[in-house]
C-alpha cells in the first residue's frame, strides 16, 4: 500500500511534469504551466515545435557563452594570481562568431518562412466567420458555410455574468469559484455566447475593429490577429479536435481590455451544421415576428 | 600625470560659483549639469518605480483589490513614459554629460548654456507629464505607445502627452547636438576617432540616432493632435486615414528608440570589462562597427512590433530577417565581452558584478528577442507577458544594471571618496537576485497565454504573477540601497579615493584628480597612447 502510494503519486507527478513541459493535457491554461500550448491546429503545433526549437537554439548558445563566462570568473581571478594577458584580437575568432550565428539565423529563419508562407493563404477556405472588435465585447457574423451564403446569424459574445460579478473592484467574490460544469475554472476566460465552428473545417476570419484596435487571440489556433477600425483582416484555421478554447484581447483596447474574452467552441460538423440551421431559422422567426410588431429594432443577440 | 599636477594651479581662478541658485540653476558646467541629470534620473526611477509597485500589488492576486482598471491603465502607460524618457535616457545624458569631455580630453561640453537649457527643459517636461494625474478624466492610458483610435478617446490628458513629448524631445535633440559637437570638435590633438573610449563611440552614434528619429516622434504625435483636435484624419478610419500608419510612424521612432537605451549601456560595459580584467578590450574596431551596424539596422526592423496588424507576406519577411539580423553583431559584442575576461586578472568590485550580470541578463533578454523575431511564433508571443518579459530583461537588467554599473564605477571620481563596496555587494545582490525573481517567470505566463497590460487574470495565472510581485517589492525596496550608498559616498564616506581609483583603470577621466575639479583639461592634456581606455590602437 505504501509503496503503491508513493508510486502512484510519483506517477501523477511525472504525468503533471510532462503535461507542464508539453502543455498537450490541458486546452486552457493551467496553473504553473511553463510553454506554450500545442493547440489544436497544424499551425499551432508548427508553431510550438518552432518555439521549442529557437528555445533549445538560445540554451545551447546559453550553456556555450555563459558557460566560458563561468570559467573565466573562476580561473581568471586576480585572487588566484592570474596575470592578465595582452593579446586583443583575433581576426579569425571573430569571423567565426560573425559567419557561425549568421548560419544558425538561417537554420531557424527557414522553418519559420515556410510556416508564415503556408499559414498566410486564406484561399480554400469552406467556411467564412466576420470577427469585429468592439469596446469591450465581441461580434461574430456567419458570412458563408459550404458555398452558401449564411442568412442572419451573428451575436456580440462578451463576459459571462458571474466573471463579471466577481471582477468588480472590492466585489467580495472569490475568482477562484468561478468554475464551469466541470469545476475547471474560467474566471475571465468565459462568454456569454461561444463562437460556434465546424472541427476539420477550413475556417476563414475576417477581422476587424469597431472602435479601437483590438486583436483576437486564441492560443490553441496558434495566432492572434488585430481587428482594426477601417481595415478588414484575414486569417484563417482548421482545428482538428472538437472542444472548448479560450483566448483573450490581445491589443489594448481601454479599460476593460482584460474583461473581453473569446471562447471558440469547435463540434463535430454535423452537429454545426444541424446548430447552423437552427440559428437560421431562429433569425427568420425573428424576423417575421419584428415585421409583425411593426418595431423595427435592430437585433443582434440572437445567440 | 604631469597635466593634472598644473591642472590644479589653473582651477584656483574659476571654482565652482559659491551662490546654490547660480550653480546649479544658471550652471554651463558639464560636470554640474550632468550631475543635475544624474540626479532627476534617480528621482523619475523612484516615480515610475513607485507606479511599478502599485502595478505588481494590483496583480498579486487575481481579482480586484486597490485600483480600477482605466486607473491601471494609466499606471502601465505613465510607468513606461516615466522609465524611458524621465530614467533611462536622462541617466545615459547625465553619464555622456559628465564623462565625454573628461574622457576626450575637453574643457567643456561644445555647447555649455544649450547644455543648461537641454536639461532645464526636462523638469517643465516631466511637471505637464505627471500633472495630467490631476486632470479630470486622469491621466493618459492608451499605453506609452499611444496608438489611435484609443489615445484620443480619453479627455485632454493627450494634449499634456503631446506637449510633454515635444518638450522633452527639444531637450533631447539639444543634448544630442551638443554631445556630436563635442565629440566632433573637442577632442584633444591627438585623441583620434578610433582612440576614443568605447563609451564615447556608442554615445556619438546614440546621438545621431536620437536626431534622425525624435523628430519623427514629434510628427507622428502632431499628427494625432491635429486628428483629435483640429479635424484631420491622419489616422482616423471613417475621414480616409489610416490607424495602421501611426503604428509605423511611430515605431520608426521607436525601434531606434529601444537602441537609443542600449547602445551607451553598451559602451559602459565596454569600459568597466577591460577595466576589472585588467586586459584591453577585446576587438576594439569590431566593437564600434558593430555598434554603427546595430544602429543602422535599428531603421529597418519597425514592423517587427505589428507582426500581428495584417502586413503583407513580403513585408513580414523582410522585417523577420533584418530582424534576425541583428542578432549577428549583438553576439559579437557579447563574445567579445567574454573574450575579454577571458586570460584576465579579474577581480568583482561592485561595478563589474552589474557588469558580468548585464552580460548574462541582457543576452537572456536577446534570447526571447530572437524568438520574438520569427513570425509564426510572434503570433503567440506578441502582446503578452512573454515580451513584458523580454523587454524588461533588456531594459532593466539591460539599461538601468549599466546605470548602476556606471554610477558605482565613476561615483569615486565624481565624489572624491570610496562608497561602501559592502553595500554595494548588498544592493548588488539583491537586486540581481530579485530581479529574476520578478521577470523570469513572466515568460511563463506569457507562454501560458496571459496577454499584457491586463489589470486582472485568471487563477491558472496567479502563482507565477505572486511570484513575479514579490520579487518587484524586494527589487524596489532594494534600490532605497543604492540611494543610502550614494548618499553615503558623497556626504559621509571616509575613505578618499585615489585618482586612478580602479588598478585596472585607463583612460584620460582617471588622470585628473578625485574628485574632479570644476574645471579640467583648460591645457589639452598630452595624449599617451598606451594609457588610452582600452582599444588595440595598433589594430
Amino acid at each position: 500500500m505504501k509503496f503503491g502510494g508513493i508510486r502512484g503519486r510519483a506517477t501523477t507527478w511525472l504525468v503533471a511534469a510532462s503535461a507542464l513541459l508539453s502543455g498537450s493535457a490541458w486546452a486552457n491554461p493551467h496553473p504553473w504551466q511553463l510553454n506554450l500550448t500545442k493547440g489544436v491546429t497544424q499551425t499551432s503545433k508548427e508553431v510550438w515545435d518552432l518555439n521549442m526549437a529557437s528555445f533549445l537554439v538560445c540554451v545551447v548558445i546559453g550553456i556555450i557563452v555563459f558557460g566560458a563566462m563561468i570559467i573565466a570568473m573562476i580561473r581568471f581571478r586576480k585572487s588566484k594570481g592570474a596575470v592578465a594577458e595582452k593579446w586583443s584580437h583575433s581576426t579569425k575568432l571573430e569571423l567565426v562568431w560573425t559567419i557561425v550565428p549568421v548560419l544558425i539565423l538561417i537554420g531557424l529563419a527557414w522553418p519559420a518562412t515556410k510556416i508564415l508562407v503556408r499559414t498566410t493563404d486564406t484561399a480554400d477556405a469552406k467556411m467564412t466567420v466576420k470577427v469585429t472588435g468592439y469596446q469591450w465585447k465581441w461580434r461574430y457574423d456567419y458570412v458563408d458555410y459550404d458555398g452558401k451564403t449564411v442568412k442572419k446569424v451573428g451575436f456580440m459574445s462578451r463576459l459571462d455574468k458571474k466573471s463579471d460579478a466577481t471582477r468588480q473592484l472590492d466585489s467580495g467574490l472569490d475568482p477562484n469559484k468561478v468554475v464551469d460544469a466541470n469545476g475547471t475554472n474560467d474566471y475571465l476566460l468565459n462568454v456569454d455566447h461561444p463562437l460556434v465552428v465546424p472541427v476539420g473545417v477550413k475556417i476563414r476570419f475576417l477581422i476587424t475593429g469597431g472602435d479601437v484596435i483590438h486583436s483576437w487571440w486564441v492560443p490553441d489556433l496558434g495566432w492572434k490577429m488585430d481587428a482594426i477600425p477601417g481595415i478588414v483582416n484575414a486569417a484563417w484555421t482548421k482545428i482538428s479536435k472538437p472542444g472548448i478554447y479560450r483566448g483573450q484581447c490581445a491589443e489594448l483596447c481601454g479599460q476593460d481590455h482584460g474583461f473581453m474574452p473569446i471562447v471558440v467552441k469547435a463540434v463535430p460538423q454535423a452537429q454545426f451544421e444541424q446548430w447552423l440551421a437552427a440559428q437560421e431559422s431562429a433569425a427568420q422567426l425573428d424576423k417575421a415576428a419584428r415585421t409583425a410588431q411593426a418595431t423595427p429594432t435592430p437585433g443582434d443577440s440572437q445567440g | 600625470m604631469a597635466h593634472a599636477a598644473t591642472q590644479d594651479h589653473h582651477d584656483d581662478h574659476h571654482e565652482a560659483p559659491k551662490s546654490f541658485f547660480r550653480r546649479w540653476f544658471m550652471s554651463t558646467n558639464h560636470k554640474d549639469i550632468g550631475t543635475l541629470y544624474l540626479i532627476f534620473a534617480l528621482l523619475m526611477f523612484f516615480i515610475g518605480g513607485s507606479m511599478a509597485m502599485l502595478i505588481r500589488a494590483e496583480l498579486f492576486e487575481p481579482g480586484l483589490q486597490l485600483v480600477q482598471p482605466y486607473f491601471f491603465n494609466e499606471l502601465t502607460t505613465m510607468h513606461a513614459l516615466v522609465m524611458i524618457f524621465g530614467a533611462i535616457m536622462p541617466a545615459f545624458v547625465g553619464l555622456g554629460n559628465w564623462m565625454i569631455p573628461l574622457m576626450v580630453g575637453a574643457p567643456d561640453m561644445a555647447l555649455p548654456r544649450m547644455n543648461n537649457m537641454s536639461f532645464w527643459l526636462l523638469p517643465f517636461a516631466f511637471t505637464i507629464l505627471l500633472s495630467s494625474f490631476f486632470l479630470p478624466g486622469g491621466a493618459p492610458a492608451g499605453g506609452w505607445t499611444m496608438y489611435p483610435p484609443l489615445s484620443i478617446q480619453g479627455g485632454d490628458s493627450i494634449a499634456f502627452l503631446i506637449f510633454f513629448v515635444h518638450v522633452s524631445g527639444i531637450s533631447s535633440i539639444m543634448g544630442a547636438i551638443n554631445i556630436i559637437a563635442t565629440i566632433l570638435n573637442m577632442r584633444a590633438p591627438g585623441m583620434d576617432l578610433l582612440k576614443m573610449p568605447i563609451f564615447v563611440w556608442t554615445w556619438l552614434i546614440t546621438a545621431f540616432l536620437l536626431i534622425a528619429v525624435m523628430p519623427v516622434l514629434a510628427g507622428a504625435v502632431t499628427m494625432l493632435l491635429t486628428d483629435k483636435y483640429f479635424g484631420t484624419s491622419f489616422f482616423n478610419a471613417a475621414g480616409g486615414g489610416d490607424p495602421v500608419l501611426f503604428q509605423h510612424v511611430f515605431w520608426f521612432f521607436g525601434h531606434p528608440e529601444v537602441y537609443i537605451m542600449i547602445l551607451p549601456a553598451f559602451g559602459i560595459i565596454s569600459e568597466i570589462i577591460p577595466t576589472f580584467s585588467r586586459k584591453p578590450l577585446f576587438g576594439y574596431k569590431a566593437m564600434v562597427y558593430a555598434t554603427a551596424s546595430i544602429a543602422f539596422l535599428s531603421f529597418i526592423v519597425w514592423a517587427h512590433h505589428m507582426f500581428a496588424v495584417g502586413l503583407p507576406l513580403g513585408a513580414e519577411l523582410f522585417f523577420m530577417y533584418a530582424t534576425m539580423l541583428i542578432a549577428v553583431p549583438t553576439g559579437v559584442k557579447v563574445f567579445n565581452w567574454v573574450t575579454t575576461m577571458w586570460k584576465g586578472s579579474l577581480t568583482f568590485e561592485t561595478p563589474m558584478l552589474f557588469a558580468v550580470a548585464f552580460v548574462i541578463l541582457f543576452t537572456i533578454g536577446g534570447f526571447s528577442g530572437i524568438m520574438l523575431a520569427l513570425v509564426p511564433a510572434d503570433f503567440q508571443y506578441q502582446d503578452t507577458y512573454f515580451v513584458v518579459a523580454h523587454f524588461h530583461y533588456v531594459l532593466v537588467t539591460g539599461a538601468a544594471f549599466s546605470i548602476m554599473a556606471a554610477v558605482y564605477y565613476w561615483l569615486p571620481k565624481w565624489s572624491g571618496n570610496m562608497y561602501s563596496e559592502r553595500w554595494g555587494k548588498i544592493h548588488f545582490w539583491l537586486s540581481v537576485i530579485s530581479v529574476n525573481v520578478l521577470f523570469f517567470p513572466q515568460h511563463f505566463l506569457g507562454l501560458a497565454g496571459m496577454p499584457r497590460r491586463v489589470p486582472d487574470y485568471n487563477v491558472a495565472f496567479a502563482d507565477f504573477n505572486m511570484i513575479s510581485s514579490i520579487g518587484g517589492f524586494v527589487f524596489g525596496a532594494t534600490q532605497l540601497i543604492f540611494v543610502g550608498v550614494i548618499i553615503h559616498c558623497v556626504f559621509f564616506a571616509k575613505k578618499k579615493a585615489t585618482d586612478r581609483v580602479w588598478e585596472g583603470s585607463k583612460g584620460l577621466e582617471w588622470t585628473v584628480p578625485s574628485p574632479a575639479p570644476h574645471h579640467t583639461f583648460s591645457v589639452p592634456p598630452v595624449i599617451d597612447d598606451s594609457q588610452l581606455a582600452h582599444g588595440d590602437v595598433g589594430h
